[in-house]
């Protein structure tokens, strides 16, 4: 009977493979000293790395897409909590298409919802600038941002509140002393959600860019330049590892955030649409 | 506090239709009734959680109908004890001291007070998870009363715990209630908790109150066949009234008469179901047989036993009365036997009870 399923282990390690053989490759070729991307290695080196630091250019992008994520993603996060605690406890008529609204973006590509604002705003006379790139984001970020908050808060004992209502604490008592802080996790899952997302975002960026660039759009275009190519590589590998270890602290603070079964699909299946 | 005229609509269904309740202060009432019968929405709106749909609301003499929950100084437990899992236990019993910007020190002191009271004096620094069922419904209740309100609700607050401790619980609650003299309004589906621990208990169903009493009341004189049906068990067999004076007779379906004494407002004629707690019933010649005086002053209908249940305590027949349906006889078994052979199945008896524990019911 063991001898049916082996097909299916192997299967799926040659799938992962393929997968991240190329980021492996990636990671690999940060370390080459020469410039052109073929096997064998030329040499190991650290130089590129070191140079990163040195170009300029590279660096203010880099510094341009931490601004932008940390925006747009503290503007997701703070209204995704609003609406998450809107829709969870609050009745209101037309519940049904706020929550459509609120998670419109995920179907949406962004390439269409990139072209949509650019026609917006020149129609509106605003410049294209790292502002309009963060409000762009903090678009697409908000839904991801709402389904982590809203899954963690349907897992939350409804009668809490009323509890503390009922020893005398106001709405924005129970907010701050009874909410919050049980909430607190999945916040800063969302908000950590809302800022890879737009950290690596490209689409949006690539079209609603103004002087400065984000950093996978400065990437992109120095990619024609064969000399640059190893830099590209050395930044791409590090921008790969931060990514990285920000999916490693949110699958560590999953742990925090599943109480219950609920919150625990909720989440999941949040970070996974993200992946 | 009073209820006044109170109904609460959600949409197309009624919930609670024109309550009107007046529970005095240092009472332990009781709202008792099957599920969906509008007790726990009744005890939200006196809580504030809901506005009621019309009707009004008095706590002290001081109408509160619109008033928020959080200024109403009416503590609350619920069924599942909505302990805040963040905090420890003595922070959770703080809660409303803080809130209300008390000093530190009264604050310590007070809520090592409520611990003190609910019998949990060393658990301050636990957690809510750490806890037992029966330990967090007590630091629920202890955060309840710390800052000492008016009125306590709790609705179910025992639901779930498992027997034993239910038992022993209603009993510390109804200690603790008389001790500090506060006003509990209580909420449950099971009537023998209702009968233990109230003053006086309103019987609902499907949002109306049908009877308000004291347990003796409710128990003995059923206003309406829900109300005998729901609390206790109770026989039922259905006939035409025949004579209507001091006493009513009543012919049974089945032939025989019964006489009890009668409600104001019975007519000759009129079909009617008489009720009989079995624990009033007797099979007559046995010696558990206790109707005593004369003939008038007792019921007696032949029949047949058709099945006996031993329960430690009692022995329960099954006795079948000919076409006028059946009956359970509930009798202890503390009667000595005296030489003679307890009833069996098949035996022809004749079972009695006395006048004066027939209720006659209209509805």
């Amino acid at each position: 009977m063991r001898d049916r399923a082996w097909p299916l282990p192997a299967y799926y390690f040659a799938l992962l493979a393929l997968l991240y053989l190329p980021l492996v490759i990636l990671l690999v070729f940060a370390f080459n000293s020469g410039t052109i991307l073929v096997f064998p290695l030329k040499g190991l080196t650290l130089r590129w790395f070191g140079q990163l630091f040195a170009t300029e250019a590279l660096m203010r992008s880099l510094r341009n897409s931490l601004l932008v994520a940390a925006g747009s993603s503290l503007v997701a996060t703070v209204l995704a909590t609003c609406g998450a605690i809107a829709f969870v406890r609050f009745r209101f008529k037309g519940k049904g298409l706020f929550i459509t609204v609120a998670l419109l973006p995920l179907y949406v590509p962004f390439v269409v919802l990139g072209v949509a604002l650019l026609l917006l705003f020149s129609t509106l006379g605003i410049p294209r600038s790292l502002l309009t790139i963060g409000a762009a984001h903090s678009v697409v970020a908000l839904p991801y941002a709402m389904l982590i908050v809203t899954a963690r808060l349907v897992g939350f004992d409804p009668h809490l509140e009323e509890a503390a209502m009922s020893l005398g604490a106001n709405y924005w008592h129970t907010l701050r002393r009874v909410i919050l802080p049980l909430i607190a996790p999945a916040i800063v899952a969302a908000w950590l959600t809302a800022f890879t997302v737009s950290f690596d975002e490209f689409a949006i960026a690539n079209l609603l860019v103004g002087r400065e660039p984000t950093l996978p759009v400065y990437l992109y275009s120095q990619l024609r330049m064969t000399a640059r190519l190893p830099l590209v590589v050395a930044m791409a590998a590090v921008v790969m590892v931060g990514t990285l270890s920000i999916f490693l602290a949110l699958i560590w603070l999953r742990r925090v955030v599943v109480r219950t079964p609920a919150s625990a699909a909720g989440a999941t299946s949040a970070l996974t649409a993200r992946a | 506090m009073q209820l006044q005229a109170v109904s609460k609509r959600f949409g197309e269904h009624t919930a609670v239709e024109t309550i009107t309740l007046a529970i005095a202060p240092g009472e332990f009432f009781s709202l008792l009734g099957p599920s969906g019968c509008g007790k726990t929405t009744t005890l939200r709106i006196v809580a504030g959680f809901e506005m009621p749909s019309a009707g009004n609301v008095f706590l002290h003499g001081v109408e509160i109908t619109a008033r928020p929950a959080h200024l109403r100084e009416i503590g609350m437990v619920f069924q599942h004890y909505a302990l805040f899992p963040h905090l420890s236990v003595f922070e959770n019993v703080a809660f409303p001291l803080r809130l209300r910007r008390t000093q530190a020190a009264e604050i310590q002191q007070r809520v090592s007070q409520a611990l003190e009271m609910v019998r949990l004096p060393g658990l301050a620094a636990r957690m809510p998870t750490q806890l037992s069922g029966g330990q967090q419904q007590r630091v629920a209740l202890a955060r309840a009363l710390v800052f000492h309100p008016g009125v306590v609700l709790l609705d179910e607050p025992l639901g779930a715990l498992d027997l034993k401790l239910r038992k022993a619980m209603q009993l510390e609650l109804k200690t603790l209630q008389r001790e500090i003299g506060l006003t509990f309004v209580y909420v449950t589906h099971d009537q023998e908790e209702a009968l233990t621990m109230s003053d006086r208990i309103a019987v609902m169903e499907r949002g109306r109150v049908l009877q308000v009493g004291d347990p003796r009341s409710i128990y003995e004189r059923p206003a309406s066949r829900f109300v005998a049906d729901f609390i206790g068990v109770s026989n039922f067999l259905s006939g035409r009234v025949r004579e209507a004076g001091v006493e009513a007779a009543i012919e049974l379906d089945g032939g025989g008469m019964v006489r009890a004494e009668r409600p104001a407002d019975v007519t000759v004629g009129q079909t009617v179901t008489v009720a009989v707690r079995p624990e009033r019933m007797r099979l007559e010649g046995t010696p558990a047989d206790t109707t005593v005086g004369p003939d008038r002053a007792w019921n007696a209908l032949p029949g047949v036993i058709r099945e006996l249940v031993y329960t430690g305590s009692d022995t329960q027949y099954f006795v079948e009365l000919g076409g006028s349906g059946a009956v359970m006889v509930r009798v202890p078994n503390d009667a000595p036997l005296e030489g003679r052979r307890p009833p069996r199945r098949g035996d022809q008896v004749r079972v009695r009870w006395e006048v004066g524990s027939t209720a006659i019911l209209i509805a």
